[in-house]
C-alpha cells in the first residue's frame, strides 16, 4: 500500500501447485498477504480457491512450490502445525460439535485444556477475546441452538483464542443475514486495524468491494489478476478478471434487467391458477424443541408465479419445503398441487407422489441429497422419475432410454463433464446444479420449490440458474424460491414472503418491498 | 503435542483414486488371500508340520480327487446362497449378520414339513425348500421391521437372533421333536426318504441346493443391474437422504432384501438337513458357521453379484482344507476359523489399497528428499532454496 517502505508479506506463497486426479486444482499460484490487510481471494468455483486455503491451513500438501511465513520458510504437515503458526481458519462449513456447549467446543480445539472440567479455565479468555472484538457469545448454549450466524462467530472466536495472526475465512457471508454480515466485516476491521491479516475468500463482488485492501483473482488454478484498494476497485473488473469473458453487464444489471421483466409479467399472474396451496400447514418440531417449527402456514402461488421466501434459515423453511415436496406429512392442514392432495387415497405417501403431481424440488444440499455421488451423471439424471416411463418398463430399467436421456440433458443444460458414465461426485458444484435442474425442471413441472438454488455458484451459474427458474415461470410453473440472499429474492420474485419463528409474518409484492422493512421483518421485529 | 506420535516424514505419499478398477479389486483381494496363506505356512511350521506336504496334501483332498473337489463344492453352496442374500443386503447398508440364524429357521421349517406334513411324495422337497425360504424370511424379516419402524440397530438384532434360532433348534431336538433313539447325542427322527435330496453319485453334493443357489445368483444379478428395485437399493446403500428425496421408501425396500437375503439363507439350511444331515441336528453341525463365512463371501465379492459364486468356492475350500487338516494333518480344528478370521481382516483392511495408491512425493524439493532418505525422520524440515517472498 505504501510503495516507499514496503513491508514484509506476513504470508508469502511461491509458485503452489496441486493436482488432482485428471485436475490441476493449482497451477503456481503466487500470493502475499501483509499485516493489517483484508486480501481478497476471488475467483469463480472450482477455481481452486478453496484449494489454495485448505494448503495454507496444512490440510493439503501441495505438489510444488513454498510458502514463507513471516519471512520464514513455513512446511505445514496438518491444520495443529497451522494453528500453531498463528494461522486460523474459518471454513465454509462449520466444525462443530452440536451437542455440546460453545464453550465446550472451544475447549476442544485447545490440546492445553486441562482433564478435568476443560472450559473453566477458556471462560475468561473468552470473555476476553469477545469483548475485544465486539463478539457477543454465550459460552452455556448448545451449538446446534445456534443460528449460522453464531455458530461462524465461534469459529472466529475459536481462532483467535488460538492466537490467530491470519484469518482464513471461506465463503463466510453465504449463511448470514445482511445485518450479520455487516458485524462481521466490523468485527475483521478491527482485526487488521490491529496489525493482523485475513485472507478473505469469496465469490461475491459486493463484498470484496467494500472490505478487501487488496484483492487476487484465480481463475482455473491460476491467478489472473491483482487489483488493490488503494487503485480502486471496479466491479466490472473484477467480474470480467473472475469469469474470463465480459460478463459484467449481466452482473451489474441483472437486478434491474430482472425486476423488469417480473412488472410485465404481474397481470398475466393474476390471472392464472393457483397451483399450489398451503392450507394452515403446521410442523411439529421434535419432542426436545419448543413450539412447532413450522405455525399454521398459509400461501398460495399462482401458475407463472415466483414466491420468493426470505428469512434466516432455522425460522421454518426447511419444514415449508419438507412439506411441499413430500419429504414430510404436514402434522396439520393440507397441500394442494392444482387443487389436488398428491397421492391423497394411496397407502404410502412422499416424495414421488409429489413428483407424479408435478412437483420439482431444487434441494439444500446439493451434493448429499440433490445428487447420488457415486451414481453416474446419467443415472442421477433419472434419479427421481425412474420409477415411471420412459426409464421403467414394468419392474425393469431400460437403461438405454436413461443414457439416451442423458445426452440430451447434457446439452441442453450445457453440463460440462467428461461424459454421462462420470460419477456426479467428480462434477463442480455448479455442474451438479445443472444436473438437479435438468432433472427437476426439464419435465415441465407445475410446482418448483428451490432452495438456495445459487448457493456457492459462481456468477455464469447463479445467472444461469435464475434464467431456469425463471423460463420454468415462463412456461407456466408455480415457483417458490427459498432464499437467504435478499438480493436475489428481490430480483427474482413478484411476491416476498417473510418466514420468522415459523410463521409467514408478511407477505408483500417483491416491487414494493423494502429491504430494510425486510430485514426488520427476517429478524422476527415485525411480528 | 506428542513427539512419539508425529507423523514420520516419508518418501510416499498416498493418492486417492477416483475410482476402483476391477482389475485392481481382484489383484488386492488376490494379495489379502496370499498372505494369508503365507501365515497359515507359518503355521503349519509352528506345529512341526513340513509345509510343502502340507500344501500338497490339502490340494490334492480338496481340489484334484473328485471326492475331496465335492467336498468343497458342497461346502460352497450354503455360502453361495447366504453370501448372494448378504451381498444384496450390504449392498443398502442393511448389515445383516444374522445369516447363521436365518439359515437354523430355514432347516427348522424345513425339518417341520419332512417330519410332519402329510404330503404326496414329489411335492415333498419343493415344500421344504420353500417352508426354509419362508421361515428364513421370517426370522429376516423381524430386525428389519425393527429397524425400519424404531430405527433399532440392525447389527444387534441379527447377531441376537442368531443365539434365539440357536437355543429353538437345541430346545426341539431336546425336547418335543427328539429322537426315540437318541440317548447320548440329541437329534430329530430321521427323514423320510423322499424328503432327502438327491446327491451326486456317491459324494454327499445334493446338487439341486447348488441348482437353486446358481439361480439364485443369476436373479440377484439381474435385479441389481436391471431391475428398479436393484435401482432402489442402489440409491439406498449410498445415500439415504437422496433416497427419500428420490421416493423411495427407505422402510419398503430395507424390508423386501432383508426378507429376500434372510429367505436365501433359510434355503441353504434347507439343502443342510435335506442333503447332509438327513434330521435335524446339533446346530453348530448344522452350520459350520457358515452364516458368519457368508459375510466373508460378500465382503470379498465386493458388490458384484456374480463374483459371489469364486468366493464362495474359496471360503467352501477353506472349509474342505480345514477337515483335511484337522484329519489327516492332525492339526486343531480351530485353524479354519483362524484362516478365515485372517482373510477377513486383510480384506477389510487392504480395501482402502483398492481406492489409491502411493506415489514418490514431489512437493519436497531434491534437498528435502535427500535429508528425508539419509537422516532421521523427525529432522527439521530443511530450508527450500528460491527466492524470498517479495
Amino acid at each position: 500500500m505504501s510503495p516507499e517502505e514496503p513491508r514484509p508479506p506476513r504470508l508469502s506463497l511461491r509458485g503452489i501447485e496441486k493436482r488432482f486426479p485428471g485436475v490441476r486444482a493449482l497451477a503456481g499460484v503466487d500470493l502475499d498477504v501483509l499485516p493489517g490487510q483484508v486480501h481478497a481471494v476471488l475467483g469463480e468455483n472450482g477455481a481452486g480457491k478453496s484449494t489454495l486455503m485448505h494448503v495454507v491451513y496444512g490440510l493439503v500438501a501441495p505438489d510444488g512450490g513454498h510458502m514463507t511465513w513471516e519471512g520464514e520458510p513455513l512446511r505445514l504437515r496438518s491444520p495443529r502445525e497451522a494453528i500453531a503458526r498463528g494461522i486460523g481458519l474459518v471454513a465454509q462449513h462449520f466444525h462443530l460439535v452440536e451437542r455440546h456447549t460453545v464453550a465446550e467446543n472451544l475447549a476442544l480445539g485447545f490440546p492445553d485444556a486441562p482433564f478435568w472440567r476443560p472450559t473453566r479455565s477458556l471462560l475468561p479468555r473468552l470473555r476476553a477475546a469477545a469483548e475485544r472484538y465486539g463478539l457477543a457469545l454465550d459460552p452455556q448454549a448448545l451449538v446446534r441452538d445456534l443460528s449460522p450466524g453464531e455458530r461462524q462467530r465461534v469459529e472466529i472466536v475459536k481462532a483467535l483464542m488460538q492466537g490467530a495472526r491470519l484469518l482464513v475465512l471461506d465463503e463466510p457471508t453465504s449463511v448470514l443475514t445482511p445485518a450479520e454480515v455487516d458485524a462481521l466485516f466490523a468485527v475483521l476491521r478491527r482485526f487488521v486495524a490491529e496489525g493482523s491479516s485475513v485472507v478473505f475468500v469469496s465469490h461475491k463482488l459486493a463484498e470484496v468491494e467494500v472490505l478487501a485492501d487488496a484483492v487476487t483473482v484465480l481463475r482455473r488454478g491460476a491467478v489472473v489478476g491483482r487489483r488493490s484498494a488503494a487503485d480502486g476497485l471496479d466491479r466490472r473488473d473484477l467480474a470480467r478478471l473472475m469469469v474470463g469473458r465480459d460478463l459484467a453487464a449481466t452482473v451489474a444489471d441483472r437486478a434491474s434487467l430482472l425486476s423488469e421483466r417480473g412488472r410485465a409479467r404481474a397481470q398475466a399472474i393474476a390471472a392464472g391458477p393457483v397451483r399450489l396451496r398451503l392450507r394452515d400447514v403446521r410442523v411439529d418440531a421434535p419432542a426436545r424443541a419448543q413450539g412447532p417449527a413450522l405455525q399454521v402456514a398459509s400461501l398460495e402461488v399462482r401458475g407463472g408465479e415466483i414466491v420468493g421466501v426470505a428469512g434466516v434459515a432455522g425460522n421454518g423453511q426447511s419444514e415449508l419445503v419438507a412439506v411441499v415436496a413430500g419429504l414430510r406429512a404436514p402434522s396439520a392442514g393440507t397441500v394442494e398441487v392444482d387443487g389436488r392432495e398428491p397421492g391423497q387415497g394411496r397407502r404410502r405417501r412422499g416424495a414421488r407422489s409429489q413428483v407424479d403431481a408435478g412437483v420439482a424440488l431444487v434441494p439444500e444440499d446439493r451434493t448429499k441429497v440433490g445428487v447420488v455421488g457415486d451414481l453416474s451423471v446419467a443415472r442421477n439424471l433419472a434419479l427421481r422419475h425412474a420409477h415411471r416411463r420412459p426409464f421403467a418398463r414394468g419392474m425393469w430399467i431400460d437403461w438405454q432410454a436413461v443414457a439416451r436421456h442423458s445426452q440430451g440433458a447434457v446439452e441442453a443444460y450445457d453440463i460440462a463433464t467428461p461424459s454421462t458414465g462420470t460419477p456426479a461426485r467428480l462434477l463442480s458444484g455448479g455442474n451438479v446444479q445443472k444436473v438437479i435442474l435438468a432433472r427437476e425442471l426439464d419435465r415441465d413441472p407445475g410446482v418448483v420449490v428451490a432452495v438456495h438454488p445459487t448457493y456457492g455458484l459462481d456468477v455464469a451459474a447463479t445467472s444461469q440458474t435464475h434464467e431456469r427458474l425463471l423460463a420454468a415461470a415462463g412456461r407456466g410453473a408455480a415457483v417458490l424460491l427459498v432464499s437467504e440472499d435478499l438480493d436475489e429474492v428481490l430480483s427474482l420474485s413478484d411476491r416476498v414472503a417473510v418466514l420468522a419463528g415459523g410463521r409467514v409474518v408478511a407477505t408483500m409484492a417483491a416491487a414494493d418491498a423494502d429491504p430494510e422493512a425486510l430485514g426488520l421483518a427476517m429478524a422476527g421485529v415485525a411480528a | 503435542m506428542i513427539p512419539s506420535l508425529r507423523r514420520a516424514r516419508g518418501l510416499r505419499r498416498w493418492e486417492p483414486r477416483a475410482d476402483a478398477p476391477a482389475w485392481r479389486v481382484l489383484l488386492v483381494t488376490l494379495g489379502a488371500v496370499a498372505v494369508a496363506a503365507l501365515v497359515v505356512t507359518w503355521v503349519f511350521v509352528a506345529y512341526g508340520v513340513a509345509p510343502r506336504e502340507a500344501w500338497a496334501t490339502i490340494v490334492r483332498r480338496t481340489l484334484l480327487e473328485p471326492r475331496g473337489l465335492s467336498e468343497t463344492v458342497r461346502k460352497a453352496i450354503p455360502l453361495l446362497l447366504a453370501g448372494i442374500g448378504l451381498l444384496l443386503a450390504f449392498r443398502a447398508r442393511f448389515w445383516n449378520i444374522g445369516a447363521e440364524g436365518q439359515i437354523l429357521a430355514g432347516a427348522i421349517g424345513a425339518a417341520a414339513v419332512a417330519l410332519f406334513a402329510e404330503l404326496p411324495a414329489p411335492l415333498v422337497i419343493p415344500s421344504m425348500f420353500l417352508a426354509g425360504m419362508l421361515a428364513g424370511a421370517a426370522w429376516g424379516a423381524v430386525p428389519a421391521l425393527l429397524k425400519a419402524r424404531m430405527g433399532v440397530n440392525e447389527i444387534i438384532t441379527t447377531l441376537m437372533f442368531n443365539y434365539i434360532a440357536l437355543y429353538l433348534v437345541r430346545w426341539l431336538i431336546n425336547g418335543p421333536w427328539k429322537a426315540r433313539t437318541a440317548t447320548g447325542f440329541s437329534y430329530s427322527e430321521r427323514f423320510p426318504a423322499e424328503a432327502v435330496l438327491p446327491t451326486l453319485g456317491a459324494t454327499r453334493l445334493h446338487w439341486p441346493t447348488l441348482v437353486i443357489a446358481l439361480a439364485l445368483v443369476a436373479v440377484v444379478a439381474l435385479l441389481l443391474a436391471r431391475s428398479r428395485f436393484g435401482f432402489e437399493v442402489e440409491v439406498l446403500g449410498r445415500s439415504p437422504e437422496a433416497a427419500r428425496y428420490a421416493g423411495i421408501d427407505a422402510g419398503r425396500v430395507t424390508l423386501l432384501l432383508a426378507a429376500l437375503a434372510a429367505g436365501a439363507a433359510g434355503l441353504a439350511g434347507v439343502g443342510e438337513v435335506a442333503g447332509i444331515h438327513r434330521r435335524l441336528v446339533e446346530p453348530t453341525q448344522l452350520s459350520l458357521g457358515y452364516g458368519y463365512a457368508a459375510i466373508l463371501v460378500a465382503l470379498l465379492a465386493r458388490g458384484r453379484a456374480l463374483a459371489v459364486i469364486p468366493a464362495a468356492l474359496f471360503l467352501g475350500f477353506v472349509f474342505a482344507a480345514g477337515d483335511v487338516m484337522r484329519v489327516s494333518l492332525r492339526l486343531p480344528s480351530q485353524l479354519p476359523d483362524v484362516v478365515t478370521g485372517l482373510v477377513l481382516l486383510l480384506v477389510v483392511a487392504s480395501e482402502p489399497l483398492t481406492r489409491g495408491r502411493w506415489v514418490r512425493r514431489e512437493a519436497d524439493g531434491p534437498p528435502a528428499a535427500a535429508d528425508a532418505r539419509g537422516g532421521p525422520a523427525a529432522a527439521p524440515p530443511a530450508a527450500p532454496a528460491g527466492e524470498g517472498g517479495g
